[in-house]
């Protein structure tokens, strides 16, 4: 009986499938849907909201396909979406080799392919052929992530759809693929890999970004050498505590250091100025010394490796200084400080966070209501309903509106990870990873940026910002781990 | 393949979820200091998206005692530019619409740029182009505007007279200056404020206040709408009326009579302190300070050398003449110096140890009441040099001159009597400190005996000459004379509805005023005399080391009740009965009766005609 089999399959799903997740998609996705009206409407006009002609009426358009187009994936057997994730991938890689060629400029991006009379972003759904691809390969050959070999094969598939949307000029899009890491991680990635990243992208951002603002008003010291040097001191002595037995010497590499670092600046401040930096030079170099002697006393590779990382540390950044100043044409120079948001609009550095800030924060407490917003519809703040769409949250719902979307997403962020970690099979962990992965990466991204913690990188936010293929491309992700989840019981029967 | 459960990596997921805890922890700590710890980003946020727009107000008229209005307002239009709108507009065609050329254009707009002559300048706000158009002006260039995007027109208004007369009362209005914008924040450059006269006294009641309109504006400085439909926005509150003191009919005919001459008329109503007229001539056409012609006019008035500017009967300082024995008859009698019975000898003038001041021939000794009719300059000096003589009374000449300086002080004299003008001067009542210095306290009463007969260091303003005729007219008291007589829905200030007393018992004033009554029926002031009321007068002709001696009346009248006190001061009008006494007697028949009689008429022809400078326009 075809039609009974299929009809208890159905229950099955209706049973099996996480409602909780569901329900947190569409709560994000009522409160984005809210957000884009406020960004979109016009004082002057009074934008019928429901107009097909408005963005808002438009996004209820993609909101809707979106949700059938979750049905239709809740509806197909996931095993058929697993067996298909090579060729899917090998599809979306060409699709990225030839957007550039097909793509018309959109703002100097080529990464989109105009359809009749839509535009879609191929990068945007090039994330869940990806995420299959690498859950696939992981799970099939049992992949060890904590062996080198391994690591570079799936860096390998990760890597290539990157550089492909690196080359359509979409590099804000390519920095997401960063997001496998975390999953890496979670496979076995060591540790310290994730952390020197971290830490090198920190040293890289915070050097750059505050190299030319003085520290405290002491114009000697540049604020970003001194952070940086300090930071990779912090990172040493944390790593003294996680990964040697003893705690003297951690102690006293913490106290002397910090108390060295407040009496140089404080010197400087009230005494005699001068680039306090040398100190921590002088500091640096003795706890490099001091880690290299506890090694040879204590026969603990431990102590040397963390003495490496400290001078691979300064001398990565360094070099990176040395090269963004005396080695970069003028021009590219200035493509580095726009990724960084140090440059990033006509109206002189700054101006688009600027503008962000104001709007978020004249919101206040509860927020000025739902489409009395001025700032994000009079256009004092860019790309109000895409990119910058968590300025209209703030300033139409206030601090509480605000908190209550991160609180979801990190809701929805920890949810992702119970289910990931409850999957019975490997690919199904390793795609919830990077499905969480990916959302996590954009949130944090696309707000911190708006409120000015992170440099200006063009991603959307999911769920939030305007559009139908950045809509369509989480839908798709995020139910494809549904239709798996909903799946995780097959084996137990 | 089956998810092998290794514990020491199902442990990362914890690692996993700390960091987006911590991630959104910093994330809405970091909205916290942005959304409630500073009110910045709100006020950067509405100066952002609220553009607003000033509604002007319109300035309150100006009508004369009976109700004839003398000033109203008119509307002239401004034209705003938007520098950022404007680039890349029509120049050519600009000029040609406005009638101006590409030069001035070029130069305005560089003045308009820069910032140490407009120093609120943006470059995304309304500028102020070119201002005071009139209305055919406006129509004509209102139907071209829209080919030039980022020019607004603005409706203004400016002051329109009626009449030509009481420009120095009147005042006028003016661009505000930096320093005004500094002391009242409510002036934006570009607004108008009164500059002299009542316009500016009354400015805070005539201007009225400013009403706003929030609109809302985008990032590129294009209006969209009202601010919540215009619920914020205040409407303006149009100026107060004032109506003046002034008789326009009077005012008028001053104006006419002082035609030709230097000096100035003022009249008061006694029992209330109201200015009926007050003309100092040479005199202006308001009419000239207002519109695109202001600057110019206004720089050929202030470089006329006969300062047709300055208010001759608030600012002009002239030494009294005799107008001033009548309040030293009112001194002595009150200080016992003298009784009304009291006769000084006077043979040809004031004899004393070697000093003389001469007086015309007349019969002596005299007492009080024919010396004020004959003016009698002997009988005055020897009043002072007795009262100034008095050591047992006062101890020191030094203290018998503090006392006599209270009691000029009291009439009004040596201060700003307070009018509610801009500008009147103290006028000079010296001291016994004044006199310490110039002859280092080895002075006598006869060292400044002169001071008795309105001569030497006494200076007084006509203004203070007409009060001392009101003062002596309502026996002893004065209210501080004011030309504002009513100002709509709100009281007149206290100063001007309360009577001030001089030291002098209005029982002394009965011989001042019957002496004055002498000096019209039968004295120096027969040309006052007239059948249809009791008049009082007093001349004065006051030594001018510079050239021919000025020429005064002070008077009131009638005696009883009276209605009017005068004071006419003709510079260089040689005797007292010669320009003030006529003057001063058409001015009082014009305001007791409402007109004057043929013959007057005739006899304000003749001095009208009558011309003591060659009159150097030059306006013109």
């Amino acid at each position: 009986m075809a039609l009974n089999n299929s009809n208890r399959k159905d229950e099955g799903i209706l049973r099996s499938l996480d409602w909780f997740t569901l329900f947190l998609f569409v709560a994000l996705l009522a409160m984005g849907w809210m957000s884009v009206c406020g960004a979109s409407y016009d004082f002057e006009e009074g934008t019928q909201l429901l107009d097909f002609g408005s963005r808002s009426g438009m996004q209820i358009i993609w909101i809707l396909t979106s949700l059938l187009l979750g049905t239709v994936i809740l509806c197909i057997d996931d095993r058929i979406v697993e067996s298909f994730s090579y060729i899917i991938y090998i599809g979306f890689v060409i699709l990225l080799f030839a957007t550039p060629f097909l793509a018309h400029d959109i703002k100097g991006s080529l990464s989109w392919i105009k359809i009749g009379s839509f535009s879609i972003q191929p990068a945007e759904f090039a994330k869940f052929g990806t995420a299959l691809c690498v859950a696939k390969a992981i799970s099939s050959f049992n992949l060890r992530l904590d062996k080198w070999r391994d690591l570079i094969i799936c860096g390998i598939i990760v890597l290539v759809p990157m550089l492909l949307i690196v080359l359509q000029k979409e590099t804000g899009s390519a920095l997401v693929y960063l997001a496998f890491f975390f999953m890496f991680y979670r496979e076995g990635m060591a540790g310290s890999i994730l952390f020197s990243g971290a830490a090198a992208v920190l040293y890289f951002v915070v050097g750059i970004r505050y190299a030319d603002e003085p520290l405290w008003g002491i114009v000697q010291i540049s604020m970003g050498e001194f952070l940086v040097l300090a930071a990779i001191h912090l990172f040493s002595s944390i790593m003294m505590w996680v990964y040697t037995p003893l705690r003297g010497p951690f102690m006293r590499v913490l106290l002397i250091g910090s108390l060295t670092y407040i009496f140089a600046v404080l010197f400087c401040k009230y005494m005699l100025p001068f680039n306090a930096c040398w100190v921590q030079w002088v500091v640096l170099a003795v706890m490099t010394i001091y880690l290299f002697y506890l090694a040879l006393r204590d026969r603990l590779l431990s102590y040397a490796l963390i003495g490496i990382f400290a001078m691979g540390s300064t001398g990565f950044f360094y070099s990176v200084d040395y090269v963004l100043n005396e080695v970069m044409q003028k021009h590219q120079q200035t493509r580095v400080r726009v990724l960084l948001g140090l440059e990033d609009d006509p109206r002189g550095a700054g101006y688009n966070v600027i503008q962000a800030k104001i709007a978020i924060g004249s919101g206040g407490l509860y927020g000025k209501g739902f489409l009395n917003g001025t700032q994000t519809k009079l256009k004092y703040v860019p790309e109000q309903d895409t990119d910058f769409i968590f300025c209209t949250v703030g300033e139409e719902e206030g601090f509480v509106g605000c908190t209550l979307v991160l609180v979801l997403f990190l809701i929805l962020t920890l949810r992702l990870i119970h289910l990931a970690e409850r999957q019975p099979l490997r690919f199904g962990r390793v795609y919830g990873y990077c499905v969480l992965s990916i959302f996590m990466f954009h949130v944090f991204i696309n707000v911190g940026m708006v409120l000015g913690l992170t440099p200006v990188i063009g991603i959307p936010l999911p769920f939030f910002s305007y559009g139908g293929s950045s809509l369509w491309g989480f839908t798709i992700l995020l139910f494809i781990f549904l239709r798996i989840d909903a799946a995780r019981n097959r084996l137990l029967h | 393949m089956l998810a092998e459960r290794n514990y020491e990596l199902g442990k990362r997921r914890y690692v996993l979820g700390a960091i987006a805890f911590a991630v959104v922890f910093i994330y809405v700590l970091r909205l916290f200091s942005l959304q409630l710890l500073s009110d910045d980003f709100k006020r950067n946020a509405d100066s952002n998206a609220f553009l607003r727009r000033i509604q002007y107000p319109a300035r309150g008229g100006i009508t004369d005692r009976n109700g004839k209005l003398m000033v109203y307002n008119q509307p002239a239009y401004d034209i705003m530019v938007v520098m950022k709108e404007q680039e890349g507009v029509d120049t050519a065609g600009l000029c040609n619409a406005l009638g101006i050329t590409v030069e001035w254009y070029e130069k305005r707009m560089q003045e308009i740029k820069d910032r140490s002559r407009n120093p609120g300048y943006s470059s995304y706000t309304e500028q102020l182009f070119m201002s005071q158009l009139n209305t055919e002006e406006f129509s004509a260039f209102q139907e071209k505007l829209f080919r030039f995007p980022g020019f607004s027109i603005q409706k203004r208004s400016i002051r329109q007279y009626t009449m030509s007369h009481a420009a120095h009362i009147l005042g006028d209005v003016g661009e505000v200056s930096p320093s005004d914008i500094e002391a009242d924040d409510y002036y934006r450059s570009g607004d108008y404020i009164g500059k002299l006269g009542v316009e500016r006294f009354y400015e805070k009641q005539l201007r009225g206040e400013k009403g706003v309109e929030i609109l809302l504006r985008d990032a590129r400085g294009r209006i969209k709408g009202k601010y919540q439909n215009g619920k914020m926005d205040r409407a303006p509150e149009p100026g107060r009326n004032l109506t003046l003191s002034l008789d326009l009919d009077l005012q008028a005919l001053g104006e006419r009579l002082m035609t030709g001459k230097k000096g100035a008329i003022v009249a008061i109503e006694p029992s209330t302190g109201e200015v009926l007229c007050m003309v100092s001539s040479p005199t202006y056409d308001p009419r000239k300070m207002v519109g695109r012609q202001r600057g110019v006019n206004s720089a050929n008035l202030n470089r006329d050398p006969a300062r047709p500017l300055l208010n001759r009967a608030i600012m002009g300082q002239y030494p009294p003449g005799s107008t001033f024995k009548t309040s030293q008859g009112l001194t002595f009698l009150q200080e016992g110096i003298i009784s009304p019975a009291t006769a000084y000898p006077c043979s040809h003038g004031f004899r004393c140890a070697g000093m003389k001041v001469g007086c015309h021939s007349h019969p002596a000794p005299l007492p009080l009441i024919p010396s004020i009719a004959t003016s009698c300059n002997g009988y005055f000096c020897w009043g002072l040099y007795h009262m100034f003589g008095n050591r047992k009374k006062y101890g020191s000449i030094q203290e018998a001159m503090t006392t006599w300086k209270d009691f000029m002080v009291s009439m009004g004299f040596g201060y700003p009597l307070g009018i509610d003008l801009p500008g009147e001067k103290r006028g000079m009542i010296p001291n016994a400190d004044y006199y310490d210095k110039a002859y280092g306290k080895d002075w006598t009463s006869l060292s400044v005996i002169s001071i008795a007969i309105g001569q030497g260091e006494v200076l007084l303003t006509p203004l203070q000459i007409a009060n001392l005729g009101a003062t002596i007219a309502n026996r002893g008291w004065f209210i501080t004379p004011h030309v504002v007589k009513h100002i709509q829905d709100e009281p007149l200030d206290t100063l001007y509805t309360h009577k001030r007393y001089t030291k002098v018992k209005p029982q002394y004033y009965q011989y001042i005023v019957e002496g004055m009554r002498k000096a019209v029926t039968g004295g120096t002031c027969r040309g006052a005399n007239t059948t249809m009321y009791e008049v009082c007068g007093k001349t004065g002709t006051a030594q001018n080391p510079h050239g021919r001696d000025h020429s005064a009346f002070m008077g009131f009248a009638p005696m009883d009740n009276p209605r009017i006190a005068v004071c006419v001061y003709v510079e260089n009008g040689g005797f007292g009965a010669h320009f003030g006494v006529p003057i001063g007697a058409l001015i009082m028949e014009q305001y007791i009766n409402g007109k004057l009689s043929e013959g007057s008429e005739a006899r304000a022809k003749s001095f009208e005609n009558m011309h003591t400078i060659s009159i150097q326009d030059g306006t013109e």
